[in-house]
């Protein structure tokens, strides 16, 4: 079983870093988007301390959910995913691997990036750490999440956009705990831990749940 | 063993075949011919789980495929119109990956043996997208050596295939099949068979008489006659026509079978089977 999923998984890196852009776009797209607010509403310290972890929250949803679209398209285009349907594995292990590679993919090269771009919005130390650690636990929820909607809009003309409106009103708990943690955490770190711990729940409840719903929803899109 | 009982299958509002039923022994190649459109691509997806019928079911050693589920997968090799073959991945690392999904123990050696074998030696270690076509396919079809899965699901495995790489393809599905393999294929293309047997499926025959006719599998189709006036001789062996609509399933026993060239007289069957 390991050796399916390390399989997959190496697979996604390897084709991923023969096609380089797709990764960069990503990461590129989260600090642009991050950089665009201190120009927009002026470099006052207190409104972007208040504004900081809200922004970079957001930015990191739209950024992971650029590359969502292609995290099955790719395969079905090619027949690839037929091919795993048919194979004598649990489509749900596949599609956990796929979701693993997609993250260390988009969702790690965020985390890492988090806190330099959270320096722009003059956030505290603390903050800065509770700001990866929240993007560390929450970014895998945004994968897994975004996921079920990629299955299921698979193969749809225009299926981006369905997808950006299926997945966002999703990625609300994430984002309103995400960042109401580094906001939290400026005034007093001990206060976050309930934080942190709705978020582990979620990426709890999403590794559990979200692979075999959009195993399901592979096998009907594949229809 | 593979049964189909009644089975039915629509794509949209049109239903491509219904009441289709058959059995499959260990040792048999079944040949699934008709027009373009008339459904075997739907039936072959529909035979491997890939689709799923409208109505009837689909048995493999007595079991429902369905409930079989991912054991039924592990025996069952399908290959589709599309090559799933990564262009970005080379074709050792597309085997290898193939291999380990579909569970068999392929070792390095025997992947590299089966490219060579499929007249891919030193091309191992390019990435498919600057390969041509045919040697993509060819890259494909390397996965039957290295699968055990003793029901093969082919869909029109020789198209944009080289005169030698359908030889080839040929001996190895006549091999599959005298080691006593299953094979269902559609193809335009004769496939000879050293042993075992052949029994051909015609599916859809559009433009034929009315629906109540198509009980009668002894028809003699005019329209058919003038398409394939070489072969009379066709040693149709079981002709039957269970079917509600367009489809006849006929075999015969697998020495020198090569050289009928004819599908046997198709039922006429109902305005269902489509007009494409």
């Amino acid at each position: 079983m390991w050796r399916v999923f390390l399989c997959i998984l190496g697979r996604d890196l390897r084709l991923a870093m023969r096609r380089r852009t797709e990764v960069l776009t990503t990461l590129f797209f989260f600090i642009i988007v991050i950089s665009l607010f201190p120009l927009g509403v002026g470099t006052e310290k207190q409104i972007l301390r208040i504004l900081g972890p809200g922004v970079v929250w957001v930015a990191a949803l739209l950024a992971s959910m650029l590359a969502l679209e292609r995290l099955f398209a790719a395969d079905h285009e090619d027949g690839t995913l037929e091919q795993m349907l048919m194979t004598p594995q649990p489509l749900s292990l596949v599609v956990l691997a796929k979701v693993s590679a997609h993250w260390l993919l988009t969702g790690l090269p965020l985390v890492a990036m988090a806190p330099v771009m959270g320096m722009q919005y003059h956030l505290p130390e603390g903050a800065l750490v509770a700001m990866v650690l929240a993007l560390l636990l929450g970014t895998p929820v945004l994968s897994l999440i975004g996921a079920i909607g990629a299955a299921l809009t698979l193969g749809l003309r225009g299926g981006g956009i369905l997808l950006s409106l299926l997945i966002l009103p999703l990625y609300i708990p994430v984002l309103v705990y995400g960042s109401r943690a580094v906001t939290v955490s400026a005034i007093d770190f001990a206060e976050t831990l309930p934080y942190f711990s709705l978020l582990g729940a979620f990426l709890l409840l999403a590794l559990v749940l979200s692979p075999l719903a959009a195993a399901a929803a592979l096998r009907i899109a594949t229809e | 063993m593979l049964e189909v009982a009644n089975l039915a299958c629509r794509r949209g509002d049109r239903m491509l075949f219904s009441g289709l039923s058959f059995s499959l022994e260990a040792g048999t190649l079944l040949h699934v011919r008709g027009r373009n459109g008339c459904g075997k691509t739907t039936l072959l997806r529909t035979l491997c789980g890939l689709l799923t019928p409208d109505a009837g079911a689909i048995l493999w050693n007595g079991e429902k495929v369905r409930r079989l589920g991912e054991e039924f997968h592990r025996d069952t090799l399908y290959f589709g119109h599309l090559n799933g073959i990564k262009s970005d991945l080379t074709a050792f690392e597309n085997l290898r990956v193939a291999a380990i999904l579909d569970g068999d123990e392929a070792t390095e050696t025997a992947i590299l043996a089966a490219l060579d074998e499929m007249g891919l030696e030193g091309r191992e270690d390019l990435p498919t997208k600057v390969l041509s076509q045919g040697q993509k396919k060819r890259v494909a079809l390397a996965r039957l050596l290295l699968s055990r899965a003793p029901l093969w699901i082919l869909d029109e495995p020789f198209t944009a295939l080289d005169l030698d790489a359908v030889d080839r393809l040929q001996l190895l599905i006549a091999e599959h099949v005298a080691q006593d393999g299953l094979v269902i294929l559609t193809t335009h293309q004769e496939v000879p068979l050293t042993s075992g047997q052949i029994r051909r499926l015609h599916l859809g025959t559009p433009g034929a008489g009315p629906a109540d006719r198509s009980g009668d599998a002894r028809e003699d189709r005019p329209a058919d006659r003038r398409k394939s006036p070489e072969d009379e001789a066709d040693e149709t062996l079981t002709s039957f026509g269970l079917g509600r609509m367009g489809w006849s399933l006929s075999g015969h026993a697998g020495h020198g079978a090569g050289k009928t060239r004819h599908a046997p007289p198709s039922l006429a069957g109902a305005k269902v089977g489509g007009k494409s």
